[in-house]
């Protein structure tokens, strides 16, 4: 698996601006506004790609939008990638129906680290659509679950109608070598679960050390980062994923810069202390 | 900046030179005609909208012979010059990048059938063979700025790299500045150092007007043999010397390089940013100038039909509120922050991506900054803003 995930970090195409059409398989909703498009190449090739990386997305005529990858890494040549429309291009995305064609660039930037976690105990902090990106992460762990120690996944959203992949959180929960723990900003009498940000559910997390993914609102990763560092999770242990607008992926149209670094190619993931200083600054 | 002896060789002044010819000033049209029959389309300055153009031209007849400018910060006018020198402007609003990363570029068409799927067609287009003419020594680094950025990073940029790999390069070595100039400043020039295919300097003393030429490719060298030129002299050499000197005295705006990238990574909140924001009409002047600017969107289209659409890539800047656009907004929302990515860019950061600074002290961003904005001064004044707040450095 290791040497798999780093020959597609090292992927590089031959026209790496030519899209590639690929097949609707599935569109199915998520919770409102936000869709899990399933993939297929047009071409019938394979598509691989490492946790945490993304593609760009291409509506015919109107656009493209990186957006991460959403799927099981280990499900070649079907390619996940879940949306929530909000501009154009998102939107029409969102709209797709079965057999429809799409294009797809890719995959780009760098990968949660869940080669160097082997052997760790392992957060995952997702804050609402945030969890999508850390899906890859979190299918990769449990297919490989014997070689990690403890595994909390945190997942905070605005209200009980926002969670995303429900089921499938539901489903992770119930396995005894998983914690899931869950919070809202805001809910009704009915919600039996924790209500406040996710950094509160981080003091009561099995996993104490080891590795954190975080992923969401970049707000929402500041106060967690901070929040990791107070429980005395290393700096360097801390992983985070960006977002910039992106119109190439590969470094050359220079939409996502954050200082010195190209959120397409040096990123989405960064360890904490590479964007340190730089999410400190407003307006970067 | 001296030309240095490896460059010229200095022995006896009366003795050949070892590897420089003498292009006399009448044989210039017998040197852009052998390009032209090796099958160069030539580009070099030629009159346009009231400035010096970088553009296609025929021949001599095209160059800007005898004509100057006038430069100043938000300042530019064409002037004629006391003599017929070919050479003898600086730089104007058009640099080479217009040739090498064309202002549009067509990147894909897709085509839709009655069942919804497209296919695409990523046009590999042939791309033109050109000879660019008159290539300043800061125009010539700045294409090795973009060469890091299209041909060096994880990805090539394929169009890039068959324009770049065609092109023919006559450099000149700059023997007129401006005051808006600042090269020696950032080491780019006046003078050549590699990466030309000819590089000539143009000598006017007296009655004579003559080029020194030298090859840096073999290419080169069998253009220069084809038209039979006389070895340089020893005195021609110095004669070119004394002329690219002179572009070094004119050099009118100065920058500490020293420090600079460290000093601006401490100065995000610096309130300078603030004043220059006061100035900065966030026109994108600058970013367009610049010859090392290579930041660009891309543009769809679709057909009425919605059967054909289009994929252009276009010039971009970073003063635009859509550059950072992400859904909720925009993550540079004034021209304190615009301005303070564009210039702790060109600066800083530059240097970290890419080795270099994306700046090669060619003035252009001051001359067409319509509010007249410095950026050699906006440097000094962070400067002096620092050393104000912490008692010098």
């Amino acid at each position: 698996m290791e040497s798999q995930l780093l020959e597609s970090e090292q992927t590089s195409l031959a026209d790496p601006m030519a899209t590639r059409p690929f097949r609707v398989a599935k569109n199915q909703r998520e919770i409102d506004g936000t869709h899990t498009i399933e993939l297929r190449p047009a071409d019938g090739d394979g598509f691989r790609f490492a946790p945490g990386q993304f593609t760009m997305m291409y509506a015919f005529g109107i656009g493209e939008v990186p957006i991460s990858i959403s799927g099981d890494p280990a499900r070649a040549g079907t390619l996940e990638q879940t949306i929530r429309s909000v501009g154009a291009v998102s939107a029409a995305l969102c709209k797709v129906r079965r057999d429809d064609t799409v294009g797809i660039r890719g995959p780009f930037g760098t990968p949660w680290p869940v080669v160097p976690a082997v052997g760790n105990d392992v957060m995952l902090i997702a804050g609402g659509i945030g969890l999508a990106p850390l899906r890859p992460a979190i299918y990769h762990l449990l297919r490989n679950r014997a070689r990690y120690g403890k595994i909390s996944i945190l997942y905070g959203t605005r209200q009980p109608a926002d969670i995303l992949f429900r089921s499938e959180l539901e489903s992770w929960r119930g396995r005894f070598d998983l914690e899931v723990l869950v919070t809202v900003d805001s809910a009704g009498r009915d919600w039996r679960a924790p209500v406040g940000p996710v950094t509160t559910l981080i003091p009561r997390a099995a996993v104490r050390e080891g590795i954190a993914m975080v992923c969401g609102p970049e707000i929402m990763m500041r106060f967690t980062v901070q929040t990791l560092l107070d429980r005395g999770f290393d700096a360097d242990q801390i992983f985070l994923s960006m977002e910039r607008n992106m119109k190439c992926g590969i470094g050359f149209c220079g939409h996502c810069q954050m200082g010195p670094a190209f959120v397409c190619k040096d990123g989405p993931v960064f360890a904490y202390p590479d964007i340190e200083k730089l999410m400190r600054v407003r307006g970067i | 900046m001296k030309v240095r002896p490896r460059d010229f060789p200095r022995e006896d002044s009366a003795r050949a030179s070892s590897a420089a010819s003498i292009l006399a000033r009448d044989a210039l049209p017998a040197l852009l005609a052998a390009l032209r029959t090796r099958g160069y389309q030539l580009v070099g300055p030629t009159l346009r909208d009231g400035a010096i153009a970088i553009d296609r031209i025929d021949g001599e007849s095209d160059l800007p012979i005898g004509w100057t400018e006038e430069q100043d910060g938000g300042r530019y006018r064409l002037r004629r010059r006391e003599d017929v020198a070919v050479f003898g402007y600086t730089v104007g609003p058009w640099s080479w990048k217009t040739f090498l990363v064309p202002p549009e570029t067509k990147l894909v068409t897709a085509k839709r059938d009655a069942g919804g799927a497209f296919t695409v067609d990523a046009g590999l287009a042939e791309e033109p063979k050109y000879a660019f003419i008159g290539v300043r020594s800061c125009e010539l680094r700045a294409i090795q700025v973009q060469d890091r950025v299209f041909l060096e990073g994880p990805y090539v940029d394929r169009g890039y790299r068959l324009r770049r790999e065609a092109a023919f390069i006559v450099a000149v070595n700059c023997t007129q500045a401006a005051p808006t100039c600042f090269c020696v400043s950032m080491r780019t020039g006046p003078h050549h150092e590699t990466g030309y295919d000819l590089v000539l300097t143009e000598i006017m003393e007296g009655q004579r007007h003559e080029f020194l030429v030298d090859a840096g490719t073999e290419r080169g060298r069998e253009l220069i043999d084809e038209l039979a030129l006389r070895p340089a002299m020893i005195a021609d050499v110095e004669g070119a010397e004394a002329a690219i000197d002179r572009a070094v005295a004119q050099n009118g705006r100065k920058v500490v390089t020293d420090g600079m990238r460290e000093l601006l990574y401490r100065s995000y909140e610096d309130p300078r940013w603030d004043d220059v924001a006061k100035r900065c009409m966030s026109c994108g002047n600058c970013t367009m100038v610049c010859p090392t600017c290579f930041c660009t969107t891309v543009e769809d289209a679709a057909d009425l039909a919605g059967k054909e659409a289009t994929r252009t890539r276009k010039w971009d800047s970073c003063h635009t509120l859509e550059f950072s656009y992400i859904h909720g907004g925009s993550l540079r929302p004034n021209a304190r922050s615009r301005y303070r990515q564009w210039m702790t860019h060109k600066l800083a950061t530059w240097i970290d991506q890419f080795g270099v600074a994306g700046c090669v002290g060619c003035g252009r961003c001051i001359t067409w900054c319509p509010a007249g904005i410095d950026i050699t001064e906006e440097l000094a004044a962070i400067r002096r803003s620092e050393e104000a707040r912490h008692g010098g450095h």
